[in-house]
């Protein structure tokens, strides 16, 4: 058990990991302990941005900007300005109902133990080899013009539509 | 970690559970949504850990978490919005008292 964390920290690779796990998983408990709103999306943005540090690891430097960009930038300045128009002064209060979230809690922490479970008991066949290609950027570009063509531009077609539903939506009724 | 899925996987698997346990117990939409947004990240970690490290490697992981990222964000914007028009509407952003369909 020793010799296999210390060869588990022996590897550059591995400490980049646990150090952005940690970082990751920290952001999201904060976020559940937290009681003011916005130290919420704050904490939930470290945890965005800590994925994107994962994604370098996983050599997926186009989505980790994409990540960056999406979700620590537009995501969260999103959710703040949703508190800033809903709530000012947004505070969670003591929860009324403690069965509840009680109960809430054992279904998450089930629900963790058979994933769990089902990932320690499935084996996993080694990878091949991964080509990402000399330019992670301009290999994605390719494909998606080439082969997901379809797909992204109804993924355009679908922006456009939730923009203006969400514009729609939020627009003040004239009296 | 260079060869084994697994560790990136139960991550995925906390964040998830972690996510879900939001979304359930907290009462202010946005944090609501918010947590909706972290089991979207789970799956996303997923999804690129195995265009990596998975039986078939290749660059269809994470078009995949491309598309699933701009559904997110779509999705935001009009919850967001939702949001705010219920707030206009009721003066309260806590899903408590989001009932008037309850009866």
């Amino acid at each position: 058990m020793l010799n296999n964390l210390a060869d588990f920290f022996s590897s550059g690779s591995n400490l980049v990991f646990f150090f952005f796990a940690i970082l990751a998983i920290g952001g999201a408990i904060f976020m559940l302990s937290f009681t003011r709103v916005i130290h919420m999306v704050l904490a939930l943005a470290l945890t965005f941005l800590s994925l994107a540090g994962l994604y370098v690891l996983l050599e997926a430097e186009f989505v980790a900007f994409v990540q960056v960009l999406i979700y620590a930038g537009a995501i969260s300045i999103l959710m703040i300005f949703g508190i800033m128009m809903t709530k000012h002064q947004g505070e969670e209060e003591e929860p009324r109902r403690p069965l509840h979230s009680i109960l809430t809690a054992v279904g998450a922490l089930a629900l963790f133990g058979i994933l769990f479970y089902a990932i320690q008991q499935a084996t996993f066949p080694t990878a091949g080899g991964f080509e990402p290609g000399e330019d992670n950027t301009l290999e994605i570009g390719k494909l998606l013009f080439n082969v997901h063509v379809i797909p992204f531009e109804l993924m355009s077609v679908l922006l456009t539509v939730a923009f203006i539903g969400a514009i729609v939506i939020a627009k003040r009724e004239e009296e | 970690m260079s060869g084994s899925i697994a560790p990136y996987l139960t991550l995925g698997a906390i964040l998830f559970c972690i996510g879900l346990y939001g979304a359930l117990s907290k009462k202010n939409a946005v944090i609501v949504l918010l947590s909706v947004e972290l089991m979207l990240n789970a799956v996303n970690l997923n999804l690129v850990a195995f265009s990596k490290l998975g039986v078939n490697p290749s660059l269809t992981g994470q078009i995949f978490s491309l598309f699933t990222i701009t559904v997110a964000a779509a999705e935001v914007a009009v919850g967001i919005a939702l949001l705010i028009s219920l707030f206009r509407n009721k003066g309260t952003v806590d899903v408590n008292e989001m009932d008037s369909m309850k009866h």
